[in-house]
């Protein structure tokens, strides 16, 4: 059975809707294939408006990956804005997706991915868009699988109740996997239906079904135990690990799209994985060990993606590129290769030391020294001990003064407030901080023509990491250390005005606290605040603190919890904690230790450059660190494209 | 393609639109000029440009830009506005009231708030199609499908301008939003016909296919 195009139905709507060309779809890189001529089908979304979801790198790579495959599609679908949602409430018009603007209830798997835990109220106005139940246990044959992927999958339980999988982890191979195991079950004739399915795909061990498992509670409101309830599923699922990223070059074909979006650029990951251990990093925990794309493949990437794209700028990510072996010569290699072009590169490193500025004093050659950001994370000595982010007051002032000698006038400095044992002077040191950079820096670059801008957010402890027992603060104490903060630097009102302070305030903060902690009872809340017309929850101008607290006061209290029982109340070494059954590799005894050591302000040094330290990841999901030097080089190009000739 | 940038620090690809259509209407004639730093083959650069944009963005035809700059050449639109669920007797009659009027003030929304002008003058032509016939396969009957010419002044009257003329000199309410498309754009002759811009560039060197 076809199914038809809910464009014509949708294109009555566009004019009466903000930023139209959003819903259009038609991008370069694109894909459009025939539903006939396909078996497993899958809706990829960001769950978030289109241009923020449209960059994406994890969904370009799945869209592609699935989409090379002779009989799968796999279409993209974003958050629709809500006047939009409203006239499609109105009219019947279903989700849809950009590329065919085909409903995405008629695929076979409604893929999210979650960045974030605030997409979780956009996916249940998707799921009542799309006509699909919010419910799993409401669902049935004609309904696709809901897969929740991304770094918040890592605990998936305060959605448990709407979705149907998920997949911890990188989703390169496991896309391919659930696909073949679709494939599989629809040639059989779909046997045993939709709860079949979901049993092959539990079955593997590495996908999670949480309704196979059972959460029992403690009288206190702690949980008693996670388990399954029938006797062919894993009591752990293990999270997906994709090595050796040479053989996996993605995305070949960058989208580029025609509204503007957050990023307009080509990003490769140079490598993925991080093992500095900063103690607050889910990221960098959850993606152990560290696997590196070569110079050679990275410079192959780069000169293929610009030629589809037609970018003219280039971003090499990860998590702390700089600390790529071979970092050095492939900042200079495509430096050389792109001189004379339009072509700019970046590199987002949050190392604070000279060598970061010397790559990029290498990646500005042509262009103006606008911006260095620097994130030293705490503002005392001590508390940068805590959370294992090694760097010394002299070493942070003299690197970024080494900034300003070299042309840069102006260098953005990141913070965190609310770390474990955090008190009012360690957040006050980062205004002595930042007047030592800017006096310091006037010094150096003779002429008081320099700026800095102290950027600070609230800290959200998250799974997987040693802060998954640390107590968050309420917002009230957050906000009074922002504000003490900027008194102090405008203590000094000829310092203070060269200082730029950018900070987000507590509450969003504590929300998000909420969400990556909780676990199934805070669904309930999730559903109370959509109902009260929740989304958007990243974006300021739509996140209400008050339409949360007020969801969570009518539906915790039943349950014996409350928010400050999820947020602010520490926890204790054996407390079960919701995503125990989830294995992510590290050793939760590790972690109590990195906790414990945390506390006594006792560094971890990072195991690329000592040995192993036993965090548990290696050999517990088969893996290795995959790291150069290749002692490749990357050689000139020919002939050079773009060039830039004024006129 | 060896397109040109402009000199500074940002460099912007040196592209300039001619009047291009407004956000929600279907154009059959766009036209841009780009600045290019080495001569190139038009139909090189037509195929090229064409594979690159989307379905349904279609490059028809380059040609080496001659004297004088695209907006010079360029006085006047064409429209096709159809109005599903109008009958083209209704439509008929309010564009006789309007073609009637001396002057019509419409009200628009602009950056500096509510603007009244006149829509009537920039009009040189309006009539309502005798058969008709719908090209963009909507479904909707009866149909009443207006054939306009508007000239380009300032403030610009665009097809949504004269549709708020409609309403005001005749109630000619729509129920369903009217789909507007441009025909052609060029210079207006006395006899009222529209000169493609490219004409003058025409018979020179490698002049892509219509
Ligand atoms: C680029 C970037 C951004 C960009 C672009 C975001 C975008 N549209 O993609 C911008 C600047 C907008 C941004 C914003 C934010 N970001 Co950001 N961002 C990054 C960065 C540098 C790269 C992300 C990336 O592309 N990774 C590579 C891709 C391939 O990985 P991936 O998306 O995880 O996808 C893989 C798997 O997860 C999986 N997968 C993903 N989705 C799915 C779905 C399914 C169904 C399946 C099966 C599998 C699957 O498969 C993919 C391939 O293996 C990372 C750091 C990093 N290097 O990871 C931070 C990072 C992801 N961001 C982070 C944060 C906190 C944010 C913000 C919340 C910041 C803020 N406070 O506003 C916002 C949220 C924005 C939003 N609303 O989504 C954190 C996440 C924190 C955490 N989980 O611990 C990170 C890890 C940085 C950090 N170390 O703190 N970010
Ligand atoms: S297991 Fe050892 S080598 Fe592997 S990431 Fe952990 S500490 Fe590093």
């Amino acid at each position: 059975m076809s199914v038809s195009s809910v464009f014509p139905q949708l294109e009555q709507l566009l004019p009466r809707v903000s930023k139209p060309i959003q819903y259009v779809g038609g991008e370069l890189g694109a894909v459009v294939k025939d539903w006939d001529e396909t078996t497993v089908r899958w809706a990829l979304m960001y769950p978030d408006a289109y241009e923020v979801g449209l960059p994406n790198q994890g969904v370009q790579i799945l869209y592609e990956v699935l989409n090379e495959q002779a009989d799968v599609l796999a279409e993209r679908t974003y958050a629709v804005w809500p006047d939009l949602e409203a006239l499609m409430l109105e009219n019947g018009v279903p989700q849809f997706t950009v590329d065919a603007h085909r409903p995405v209830k008629a695929f076979d798997v409604f893929g999210l991915s979650f960045a974030t835990e605030l997409g979780y109220t956009n996916m249940l106005c998707a799921l009542k868009l799309a006509g699909i139940p919010l419910d799993s246990a409401d669902r049935d044959e004609s309904h696709p699988i809901v897969l929740a992927g991304g770094h918040a999958s890592f605990n998936p339980e305060p959605i448990a109740d709407f979705i149907d999988a998920a997949v911890l982890g990188d989703g390169e191979e496991a896309v391919l996997e659930i696909t073949g195991i679709i494939r599989e079950w629809k040639a059989e004739g779909c046997p045993g239906g939709r709860d079949e399915l979901l049993l092959r795909l539990a079955r593997t061990e590495s996908i999670y079904v949480p309704r196979f498992y059972d959460v029992d509670y403690l009288p206190d409101g702690r949980i008693q135990r996670v388990v399954p309830n029938r006797p062919d599923v894993p009591f752990r699922v293990a999270k997906r690990t994709t090595m050796d990223l040479d053989a996996w070059p993605y995305p070949k074909k960058p989208l580029v799209p025609l509204a503007e979006t957050v990023h307009e650029r080509y990003a490769v990951e140079i490598f993925r994985g991080c093992t500095r251990g900063c103690r607050f990093c889910q990221a960098g925990m959850i993606t152990r060990p560290v696997r590196e794309r070569s110079i050679t493949t990275v410079g192959q990437m780069v000169k293929e993606g610009l030629e589809f794209s037609g970018f003219n700028e280039v971003g090499l990510l990860s998590l702390s590129s700089a600390d790529h072996s071979e970092i050095g010569d492939m900042c200079s290699g495509l430096a050389e290769q792109y001189a004379d072009t339009n072509v700019s590169l970046s590199l987002p490193s949050t190392r604070v030391d000279a060598f970061n500025i010397d790559l990029a004093q290498e990646l500005s050659r042509n262009g103006r020294r606008t911006g260095l950001t620097f994130a030293p994370e705490g503002g005392s000595e001590r508390i940068r001990k805590v959370i294992n982010k090694m760097v010394t007051k002299e070493d942070l002032i003299r690197t970024v003064v080494t900034a300003y000698s070299n042309g840069w006038r102006q260098v953005k400095l990141y913070f965190m407030c609310g770390l474990p044992s955090e008190t009012d002077e360690d957040v006050l040191e980062i205004a002595e901080m930042a007047h030592e950079v800017i006096r310091a820096g006037r010094a150096a670059a003779g002429t008081k023509d320099i700026r800095c801008t102290v950027s600070i957010g609230g800290f959200v402890p998250k799974p997987h990491t040693p802060f998954q027992w640390a107590p968050m603060d309420r917002p009230e104490v957050i906000d009074g250390r922002l504000k003490m903060l900027k008194n102090a630097i405008n203590s000094d009102r000829s310092l203070g005005r060269a200082i730029g302070f950018r900070y987000h305030d507590g509450e969003p903060s504590l929300i998000e606290g909420l969400l990556s902690r909780g676990d199934r009872r805070v669904g309930k809340v999730i559903r109370r605040v959509w109902e009260k017309g929740g989304r958007f929850d990243g974006w300021s101008e739509h996140f209400s603190y008050a339409r949360w607290v007020e969801a969570c006061d009518e539906v915790l209290p039943g349950m014996g919890v409350d928010l400050d029982w999820f947020t602010t109340r520490e926890r204790e070494e054996l407390e079960v904690l919701p995503w125990d059954h989830l294995d992510s590799g590290l050793d939760k005894d590790w972690l109590w230790q990195d906790w414990q050591d945390s506390m006594s302000e006792f560094e971890q040094d990072d195991c690329r450059w000592t040995p192993c330290f036993d965090c548990g990841v290696c050999p517990s999901m088969d893996t290795e660190i995959q790291i150069g030097p290749t002692g490749k080089k990357l050689l000139p190009l020919t002939p050079v494209k773009n060039l830039r000739v004024p006129v | 393609m060896p397109i040109a940038f402009s000199q500074g620090f940002t460099p912007h690809p040196k592209i300039s639109y001619a009047s291009a259509a407004p956000t929600g209407v279907g154009s059959e004639a766009e036209y841009l000029e780009i600045g290019l730093q080495a001569p190139v083959d038009p139909e090189q650069l037509r195929v090229a440009l064409d594979a690159a944009l989307s379905p349904g963005l279609d490059i028809l035809e380059a040609v080496i830009a001659g004297e004088g700059s695209l907006a010079d050449r360029i006085d006047a639109s064409q429209w096709r506005l159809e109005l599903p669920q109008v009958e083209p007797a209704v439509a008929e009659k309010a564009v006789t009231a309007f073609l009637d009027s001396a002057e019509v003030l419409v009200e628009r929304m602009t950056k500096q708030g509510k603007r009244a002008f006149d829509a009537r003058a920039a009009v040189s032509r309006c009539a309502v199609a005798a058969e008709p016939d719908l090209p963009s396969g909507a479904v909707a009957v009866p149909c009443a499908i207006i054939d306009l010419v508007v000239r380009q002044v300032t403030p610009a009257v665009r097809p949504d301008d004269v549709l708020s003329g409609l309403r005001v000199v005749a109630g000619l309410e729509p129920p369903v939003p009217p789909r507007v498309t441009r025909l052609a754009q060029g210079t207006l002759t006395a006899q009222g016909e529209i000169v493609d811009p490219l004409d003058a560039d025409r018979g020179g060197v490698g002049i892509g296919e219509r």
